[in-house]
């Protein structure tokens, strides 16, 4: 699928630096609507790009590299002793989404996240979607990030998930699918914040031209959102303290949570600062005790709270989930909402739309493979050089096989591991993502990106227009992820 | 709704505020004790050199070897580069750079870089032969990258509840460094008088001082006649000289006195000991002092200091619920 398909014919102005080397093949190429000719919106940065001689970029990609390190936007890589800390790469072109592919992706997004809570609420209380045999019942309660801690229980609001990011990828026809739904403690915001910044000091009056809508005030929105969902029984005023909840300086994405906290002026604050007494949350402060209402948490549900969850847990907050209950403080995102997310669910998401809001799904989804199903987990078997098998609970580009690029043995190993759990993994097709121009070694280059905007749902649904594009940098890869070798780059979602 | 942010610090927050400025003046003062000994050491005998060694070693808390074989460049290098022990330069400024890290988002990005550039800088510091020859500028580094930092947090950083916890951490360990090096001093050379000393002695005397940062605010003060109840008098008792033990308290106090008003805890337990303490040295008289003993003073006003210390722990940082809810 990723064999170059030569070009026949090729423009003269693709022969012309820097795009010399620019590579098309069978994936949705962003910038370019046929070889050689860029799409209207894409335009005006080609023209930028011929004319800017290469060396005035290349120093400002330095510029920008040497500005993430001495700020310390870095990422933490598992698995690995050494350089643990690593700056996530940018790339200085910017993504740019015309006014109508964006609308349609916001409207898609805020159908898929109202029906994904309406679909919480309903398997925490009644199950009527499972009574009417639309989601199988078995599914559910097999799922490892299914809680029953959490049967009955009402969150405000009745959201569950506050907080989302959604991975889309654009398929070879031009149409987003959604890819992912990430409903835990999805990450990367402050990329999108921090590549805003370096580009609107690389690209002036490019970005003024183009008329961005901007994204500077996600953190205001962010906070705005968690006040909303001041909990039932809280301290009554009519501020709520809302808090950060990390799971310290070790975490890989703790730069984010330092740089979100001082964003929104919340206190950033460790399961250590946290106790509970009569059921009510507080934080240990040099004045005394402050009761805290809402929780902003990036810490798993396992390591919540020692006494619910996992007893090991030194992250989290011994007694959170009996307040958690007595509705006397807020957890956003909610506990359990992994089950919404798992891979295997995510085949239902359709129905799901379908069946709460009687619509058809605005964005499409991945053909998927459930491996419980016997026919289906025989076709993935044989076809297991063609297919991405991904393990149903992971994330962040772990535990997965992508089939074209894999060796024999990394085969058969997910062949094993699929006979003995099919409920724990799913495969979809290898897709082709869509290829966007980037600034690599001097000269635009053609890269695999996704898109992933955050979603918050407080008082009504909110999208703030942009967005993290992810692009695999690896000549060819097709893995987006920052522990996987991928990089990131600016969203422009334009005006009009 | 009264705004969060003015009127509350996380707990954790202060302690590793405190903590960081603690062991930034520990690698600061064990720099410039070293320093100042082998400086010294060129001009004295061996033995007189060994026995000074004994009581660096009991003021920076080091055990002193069993068979008392005391080698100059082991005995730098455990109290430079050695990473197995706690109090070493190296360990202190890497303690004391985790401690600002886990609290980056309340300091000053400047703060936070000179911090991290002095590590960098000790962290790559090899030991060894050609080391220990120059390492007179590897000490310089250490009190300078220290001056460094304490200036830019003066000018960087708002002088509110943090700022203090800062102050309050250099104060509380210069004043627990200080009288440990005064009270070994003392013990080991029992004839303080009101003579001048002379030859062998004065240079021990200079020594001391230099280990202060004292020796040129003496010379000022009392000229370059060395009396030891002087230098004593100096040390202890001198309201204006930053490295003086009662200048220290006086900071100690009046740190914590903000820091109560800040927190609204005005009565408690340890403005009033820190209060104790500030009064012990303005009222105390050299002769007396000595009359009673200097190392028994000293030793006492290590007591109070570090009773201070674990009042400020009980109150700000780590109290009891039960306490906390009454309150």
């Amino acid at each position: 699928m990723l064999r170059r398909v030569a070009v026949t014919a090729p423009h003269e102005p693709l022969l012309r630096p820097p795009f010399r080397n620019y590579q098309f093949d069978a994936a949705y190429d962003e910038m370019f609507q046929t070889p050689g000719v860029p799409r209207p919106h894409y335009q005006n940065l080609f023209q930028t790009l011929l004319e800017l001689p290469p060396e005035q970029l290349r120093k400002s990609q330095q510029a920008a590299d040497l500005s993430f390190l001495h700020q310390g936007i870095t990422f933490t890589v598992y698995g690995s002793e050494e350089g643990t800390e690593r700056v996530f790469p940018n790339d200085l072109l910017p993504r740019i989404i015309p006014a109508d592919e964006w609308r349609k992706i916001e409207k898609g997004l805020t159908q898929r996240i109202t029906a994904l809570n309406m679909f919480l609420e309903d398997i925490y209380h009644s199950g009527r979607i499972l009574s009417d045999g639309i989601v199988p019942r078995a599914l559910v309660y097999s799922c490892r990030h299914y809680r029953r801690e959490m049967r009955g229980l009402k969150v405000p609001r009745g959201v569950y998930v506050g907080v989302c990011g959604t991975d889309l990828v654009r398929l070879p026809d031009g149409s987003f699918a959604v890819l992912e739904d990430n409903l835990r403690v999805p990450s990367g915001v402050s990329y999108m914040l921090a590549n805003r910044k370096v580009l609107k000091r690389v690209f002036p009056t490019l970005f003024r031209d183009y008329g961005v809508w901007p994204v500077d005030h996600y953190a205001q929105a962010l906070l705005g959102t968690l006040r909303a969902l001041t909990p039932l029984n809280g301290s009554g005023r009519s501020g709520p303290t809302v808090v950060l909840l990390t799971p310290g300086v070790f975490n890989s994405a703790y730069f984010e949570h330092t740089f979100l906290a001082q964003q929104m002026g919340i206190e950033l604050v460790e399961g250590r600062d946290l106790l509970v007494h009569d059921n009510v949350v507080y934080m240990r402060t040099t004045a005394g005790l402050r009761r805290v209402d809402v929780i902003y948490r990036r810490v798993d549900d396992d390591f919540l709270d020692p006494l619910c969850f996992r007893r090991d847990s030194s992250l989290g907050v011994p007694g959170l989930f009996n307040a958690y209950r007595a509705g006397n403080v807020t957890l956003t995102n909610a506990i359990g909402t992994g089950v919404a997310d798992d891979k295997a669910m995510y085949a239902y998401v359709p129905a799901i739309i379908r069946y709460y809001l009687g619509e058809d799904p605005i964005l499409a989804n991945v053909q998927t493979y459930l491996l419980t199903n016997d026919s289906q987990r025989n076709y993935v078997l044989e076809h297991l050089d063609e297919l991405v098998v991904k393990a149903v609970g992971e994330s962040g580009g772990y535990g997965m096989l992508i089939g074209p690029h894999s060796t024999r043995d990394e085969r058969e190993e997910f062949r094993r591991r699929i006979q003995a759990e099919p409920r724990n993994y799913i495969a979809q097709p290898t897709l082709n993502l869509s290829r966007g121009p980037c600034f690599l070694e001097g000269e635009v280059q053609a890269r695999h990106v996704d898109l992933r905007p955050y979603i918050l749902y407080g008082e009504n649904v909110t999208l703030v227009a942009g967005g993290l594009t992810r692009v695999a940098l690896r000549r060819g890869s097709l893995v987006v992820n920052s522990s996987q070798g991928g990089g990131s780059k600016d969203t422009w979602v334009l005006r009009a | 709704m009264r705004n969060l942010r003015e009127n509350a610090m996380l707990s954790r927050v202060a302690d590793s505020l405190y903590w960081m400025s603690r062991y930034l003046e520990r690698a600061e003062h064990t720099a410039r004790l070293i320093d100042v000994d082998l400086q010294l050491r060129l001009d004295q005998s061996p033995e007189a050199g060994s026995s000074r060694w004994v009581r660096l070693l009991q003021a920076t808390q080091v055990p002193v070897p069993a068979d008392g074989a005391i080698d100059a460049a082991t005995l730098t290098h455990i109290l430079t580069l050695d990473r197995s022990n706690g109090s070493s330069i190296v360990s202190c400024v890497a303690a004391a750079r985790e401690n600002l890290r886990q609290v980056r988002e309340q300091c000053s990005s400047e703060m936070w870089e000179q911090l991290n550039r002095l590590y960098l800088q000790i962290n790559s510091t090899a030991p060894g032969e050609a080391w220990l020859l120059h390492s007179h500028v590897f000490f310089r580094a250490v009190q300078e990258g220290a001056h460094l930092f304490q200036g830019i947090t003066d000018s960087t950083m708002s002088h509110g509840e943090g700022w203090h916890y800062i102050q309050l951490g250099r104060y509380v360990e210069r004043i627990d460094a200080l009288s440990g090096l005064i009270g070994a001093h003392f013990a080991h050379l029992p004839h303080p008088g009101d003579q001048a000393v002379e030859s062998e002695e004065y240079l021990e005397w200079v020594g001391l001082l230099k280990s202060c940062a004292a020796f040129e605010a003496y010379c000022k003060t009392y000229t370059a006649e060395l009396h030891p109840l002087r230098v004593a008098e100096y040390l202890l008792l001198n309201a204006g000289f930053p490295h003086s033990v009662r200048f220290s308290a006086d900071m100690v106090h009046s740190a914590l006195g903000v820091i109560a008003e800040l927190t609204e805890r005005k009565a408690e337990q340890p403005v009033r000991l820190a209060g104790r303490l500030g009064a012990t040295l303005s009222f105390s008289q050299i002769d007396e002092i000595m009359a009673g003993g200097a190392k028994a003073y000293v030793d006492s006003i290590r007591r109070q200091c570090a009773q201070v210390h674990i009042a400020i722990h009980q109150v700000y940082f780590d109290y009891s619920i039960e306490s906390a809810m009454v309150a």
